[in-house]
């Protein structure tokens, strides 16, 4: 798969996640964003930042489970719940923001 | 129903995939909310030094991930007191501060408590 | 509750053997299978040591065709069980869980 953007043609796995960490950016963010129905706020960069730090500490995308644990560690209790996390990437979380992210898919994700 | 489940780490990491492999089974269970303990033990516990530099072989890093099992609800995880002492690895050589440092018998005892052993 | 140990790498070549005799406790059952048989001879690397946990109450089993298969009957170190497959998957299920230390 592949992706086309301003001329660039940016490398997918064939689930839509980016090959090359390296060509992130925050167009290519917003346009697998826009993809799942998902328009970018504030909140949801806070998270994605979030994840690449994460990735950046384990080399790992987060699970569900780690990543709720991880927003309460960093952003606090308020912000580090499920339901928070769904609602601005549904319908999977860690699944959904690691590919806005950049990050290869979680592969300890239901 | 929760089991107790033992992953039993015995390899040394990047000669073979094993140490991955016990490491992303340990991620998978966690998922199913099961209590899972680690336990490093003969060249298992040269994953636990600190200062590995796995980009210089092109492979993850097993230092960065094994911090990340906390995350994962993976509190439990050991290491075997003696084969530490066997390779002269110092306590202050090691990653994870929640290491909890086990010697024979203390092995011994804690296999007995186990649903199920998992060998790597 | 207790732990079946199974062994199927050589004491001559391999460590495994001496690591679960390091860790393994009272009632604790080990299995010799493949080259693991290597570890009933009289002249193993581990005799001694296998022969003083026998007397503290492990039980140490050794898989009759493996012992057969390489010729070792003459050779058997004493207070080794001999058993054959249905007894193997008999001590899988009399103990809690097994570990495979291979």
């Amino acid at each position: 798969m592949q992706l086309h953007i301003h001329g660039r043609d940016i490398a997918l796995d064939k689930d839509g996640y980016l090959i090359n960490l390296e060509d992130w950016d925050k167009e290519i963010a917003n346009t697998i964003a826009a993809q799942e129905n998902i328009l970018l706020t504030p909140a949801h960069w806070e998270i994605i930042a979030l994840l690449q730090e994460f990735y950046r500490e384990f080399e790992l995308s987060p699970a569900m489970r780690a990543l709720v644990k991880y927003t309460e560690k960093k952003l606090g209790t308020e912000k580090g719940h499920s339901i928070y996390l769904l609602e601005l990437f549904p319908p999977s979380p860690a699944r959904i923001a690691s590919k806005i992210a950049g990050l290869p898919r979680p592969t300890n994700c239901l | 129903m929760s089991k107790k489940i033992l992953l039993i780490s015995r390899q040394a990491p990047y000669g073979k995939s094993t140490a991955r492999e016990a490491i992303d089974i340990a991620l998978a269970a966690s998922v199913y909310d099961q209590d899972i303990g680690i336990l490093f033990m003969d060249d298992g516990v040269f994953q636990l030094l600190k200062n590995q530099q796995s980009n210089q072989i092109d492979q993850k890093n097993i230092a960065s991930i094994l911090p990340a099992l906390a995350l994962y609800g993976i509190e439990n995880i050991y290491a075997h007191q003696e084969s530490l002492n066997a390779r002269a690895i110092r306590a202050d050589e090691l990653i994870l501060d929640n290491l909890q440092l086990l010697n024979n018998k203390d092995v011994g005892s804690l296999l007995n408590q186990q649903d199920h052993l998992l060998s790597f | 509750m207790s732990t079946l140990h199974t062994i199927n790498k050589s004491p001559y070549s391999h460590n495994t053997l001496t690591s679960c005799l390091a860790v393994c406790s009272e009632n604790d059952g080990i299995l010799l299978l493949e080259d693991g048989v290597f570890g009933a001879i009289t002249s193993a690397p581990v005799a001694d040591e296998l022969q003083k946990l026998i007397q503290n109450g492990i039980s140490v089993f050794a898989l009759i065709s493996d012992i057969k298969a390489r010729g070792l009957e003459d050779k058997l170190a004493p207070n080794i069980k001999l058993v054959d497959y249905n007894i193997f998957v008999q001590l899988t299920i009399n103990h809690r869980s097994v570990q495979s230390w291979y």
